[in-house]
């Protein structure tokens, strides 16, 4: 369309602000600059999930994270099944030089124990790995629990209105009053001895759903003014088919990004409150347990701090840069710095 | 706003009725009080079970507790207070003494930290907003990311490990080869480089001049054994607060001609708040925080005074220049006064001056000045290790809230009518984009006190974060009660001021 003169007439230049438009909202502008190209519709599930595979950061961010439940996973095996990582992570062993890690990058070999050796001679890397098994449980459990709860106080609250949305809301400005790790201490010292990992995963997802509750009921609040709603309201539907099937589609988004945010600081939650003694317990591991079990020997055996230290970190900044690259991806309006 | 603010109050008041409660009860349930004495068989075991049932009245069901507890805290509504415990501890002691004891030093952590971390983010997110793309915003936008993702008492162990005893080390013997001379020059000026941007050539200009100048002055401190006696003594004050002066007129009002005045006001007041903190140089070295608030006052007031009378027809724009230029003159003569008191606080701490247990050295015995350095050195890493997440969530929001604020439609209009750039971005951006912050304040509180649960814990401070988790640990709610009360409190208090302040900055929001 470069050949038209644009003054010549209204209609094509009309035509043309169109292409224009349907092309930036389908990302193919550098795609096909001849005058004949077809432009290829896609669904806007299609057009996010390519925004996000364009996203740098959070795409190292996901084979980061890849890479870390791989091999947390695999090493050791989980449950039943073995990994291949033969030492075992309760083992005493003798010392090796001092329990120092034998890792080496250049040229990379593994040797003995990779990672080092705790004070009583347990391979550290075995250690390691069972910790962050644990720890990435425990944040995908928060996620979930904390997800499930926050969008359906959230989509009540926002749906229902009046005296619900007092009740729900009351009761979320209640738990938002609390500091979040002091809730969360005590919740997991009641949980301690219930279920172990599974069950303070579970329990702290119980508290952490109320910034999600926030965000859901305002997307509520002005998505059940729409005409779909009134629409779907008009021939029949259930409140419950309204909620689920008409509107929550339309917040996933939000919902999705929240989620994996609530991951990543359950990570940081999880440690926090295993260091101060509320938090996972021995015999049991996660990163943080590890890292107030070995604070001590940071003088004479820094690995046994250090380690743990960088797979929290590593887990962290993964899922913050996946979240955001979400975030980006759902919402292309906002800011797009590609960290 | 007046209904507005009853109602809330009133609302606030049951929520923290309701979240006491609440964790009353989780805390009461978290497990067995008498689990340690259970497991104990020593001979007075009977009896030390049923004092401890006494203490914590374990024969009233926990609903009942929780009504003792309130009778406790409302003995604290009533006038003189005699009463006002806020409930005993299982030792039978009051609570209240030992929440006075740990306030303090809370406080100081959480708002040390709210206050640099605020200052620091929102110059940081204005500049990456006002470069954005550039390299200094990718910097930026990865540290930020780093912080949010970093445990704190991960961070605060490093440093408490490897800043503090290295630095101490260092400060012992100050030296410097010129490789890391150099080096942190060539660091400093390149921070600058990308900091102030432009081509090529200026950017090469800026570091150059800048490595010369970090480069240079380091050498000369290292030299002169100033990190032995570190001052800056009254000329140093002076000169410094010129610049400040300079610097605060050019931001805020521009160095036009039609706004030289400001310039020339800003500039006496400094010079007459320097003659002043020179003048009252005899009466520094016993200082209380009295005398302190009444030279601090003297001196803006006199510092708006000369931009008001010296001003002309800007005189309003002036006076408010010169009070900012006068709360330098006082920030810089406590600088200086505290700098000076360092070679005292470092023989008394045994050569170790920074710090990594506790808030205070005990029985230092010092003046104000040195007693005040001694409590900064503490905070220093403390703060540091907390303010890392604030930092980083304050520079994002900040960023954010300007860049949204340039592409709107006033701003184009303010450019358009011919505005130079600095007006445009200090009085028409950057105010406006200030106005969401005050909500993020509010509620990044909370979040810090949670922190300083944890900080405390890494450095051995007895503040209440220590009230906290040791109460949680014996199961004895009252403690864990007092903390919840003041977090509680805060933050509800803190929502209330964020929801006005907001009304009040933006006049489109209506309070109901």
């Amino acid at each position: 369309m470069n050949d038209r003169d644009p003054r010549s007439t209204e209609a094509p230049r009309i035509e043309s602000d169109m292409a224009g438009l349907v092309a930036a909202d389908t990302d193919v502008l550098e795609a096909a600059p001849t005058a004949q190209r077809s432009v290829a519709a896609r669904s806007s599930a299609q057009t996010i999930l390519l925004r996000f595979l364009r996203h740098r950061a959070a795409m190292s961010g996901l084979v980061v994270l890849s890479l870390i439940v791989l091999l947390a996973f695999s090493s050791i095996g989980f449950g039943p099944v073995p990994g291949w990582w033969g030492l075992d992570f309760r083992v005493p062993m003798p010392l090796e030089d001092g329990g120092r890690p034998t890792l080496q990058l250049w040229p990379f070999s593994l040797g003995a124990h990779p990672f080092g050796q705790d004070n009583i001679g347990r391979d550290y890397f075995a250690l390691a790995m069972k910790g962050t098994q644990q720890s990435l449980i425990i944040a995908f459990l928060v996620g979930l629990v904390g997800t499930a709860v926050g969008t359906v106080i959230g989509a009540c609250a926002g749906y229902f209105r009046g005296t619900t949305e007092s009740v729900l809301m009351r009761m979320t400005d209640v738990i938002i009053t609390i500091p979040l790790l002091a809730v969360a201490a005590v919740i997991a010292q009641i949980s301690g001895g219930v279920g172990g990992v599974w069950g303070l995963g579970i329990f702290l997802g119980l508290v952490t759903w109320t910034g999600l509750a926030r965000i859901v009921r305002g997307e509520f609040l002005s998505l059940r003014e729409k005409e779909f709603v009134d629409a779907a309201r008009s021939v029949g539907a259930s409140s419950g088919r309204i909620i689920f099937r008409h509107i929550l589609p339309n917040t996933i988004g939000v919902i999705i990004v929240a989620a994996t945010l609530a991951m990543s600081s359950a990570i940081l939650l999880e440690s926090a409150l295993s260091f101060l003694g509320f938090g996972v317990r021995p015999p049991a591991t996660s990163l943080g347990q590890l890292i107030n079990n070995y604070r001590s020997a940071m003088g004479p055996r820094p690995w046994l701090f250090w380690w743990p230290g960088l797979f929290i970190i590593a887990i962290a900044l993964a899922v913050n840069f996946i979240g955001d690259g979400l975030r980006d991806a759902f919402d292309p309006r906002q800011d797009r710095a590609k960290a | 706003m007046r209904v507005f603010i009853v109602r809330r109050v009133v609302v606030s008041f049951f929520i923290v009725l309701a979240s006491t409660a609440l964790m009353y009860v989780l805390v009461a349930l978290s497990g067995n009080p008498l689990q340690d004495l259970l497991e104990n068989n020593s001979p007075g075991r009977e009896a030390r079970i049923a004092a401890r049932t006494q203490a914590l009245n374990l024969d009233v069901p926990i609903p009942g507790r929780y009504l003792l507890w309130l009778q406790d805290v409302g003995q604290c509504l009533v006038p003189g207070g005699a009463q006002c415990t806020l409930g005993l501890d299982r030792q039978n002691r009051a609570v209240l003494p030992q929440l006075e004891v740990a306030i303090g030093s809370t406080l100081r952590l959480v708002i040390a930290a709210t206050v640099l971390a605020l200052l620091l983010g929102v110059v940081t997110g204005v500049v990456t907003a006002l470069r954005q793309y550039s390299s200094f915003d990718y910097g930026v936008t990865f540290v930020a990311f780093l912080c949010f993702s970093l445990p704190v008492f991960w961070v605060s162990t490093l440093l408490k490990q490897y800043i503090a005893i290295d630095l101490n080390t260092w400060l012992r013997d100050p030296e410097m080869t010129y490789a890391s001379i150099v080096l942190i020059g060539l660091v400093v000026g390149a921070l600058w480089a990308v900091v102030i941007g432009g081509d090529r050539r200026r950017r090469l200009v800026v570091l150059a001049v800048a490595t010369l100048a970090t480069a240079g002055t380091l050498t000369v401190l290292l030299n002169s054994g100033w990190f032995q006696r570190p001052t800056f003594g009254i000329l140093g004050v002076g000169v410094v607060s010129l610049v400040a002066a300079f610097l605060w007129s050019a931001l805020f009002a521009g160095l036009r001609p039609r706004t030289r005045r400001v310039l020339y006001a800003n500039l006496a007041a400094a010079l007459a708040g320097t003659v002043l903190v020179a003048v009252a140089q005899p009466f520094m070295a016993d200082m209380s925080w009295l005398t302190f608030a009444v030279l601090a006052v003297l001196v803006v007031a006199v510092a708006v005074a000369i931009g008001w009378a010296l001003g002309g027809h800007t005189r309003r724009l002036s006076a408010q220049i010169a009070g900012v230029t006068g709360v330098t003159v006082v920030v810089l003569m406590s600088l200086d006064q505290l700098l000076r008191s360092y070679p005292t606080v470092y023989r008394k701490t045994g050569g170790r001056p920074i710090a990594t247990t506790g808030s205070e050295t005990p029985n230092l015995n010092g003046t104000f000045w040195e007693t005040n350095l001694d409590l900064v050195l503490h905070l220093l890493l403390p703060t540091l290790a907390i303010m890392l997440i604030s930092f980083a969530s304050y520079t994002r929001y900040t960023r954010a809230s300007m860049l949204d604020v340039m592409n709107q439609d006033y701003v184009r209009t303010a450019r358009a009518k011919g505005l130079n750039e600095r007006t445009v971005i200090v009085r028409h951006s950057f105010r406006n984009a200030l106005i969401p912050l005050a909500t993020l304040v509010a509620f990044d509180f909370a979040g810090v006190l949670g922190g300083a649960v944890v900080t405390e814990t890494v450095f051995g401070w007895s503040g209440m974060g220590r009230l906290f988790t040791t109460g949680l640990q014996q199961i004895d709610p009252n403690p864990v009660m007092a903390f919840f009360l003041i977090t509680a409190v805060a933050t509800v208090l803190f929502n209330m001021i964020a929801d006005i302040a907001y009304a009040f900055l933006d006049p489109r929001i209506r309070l109901r």
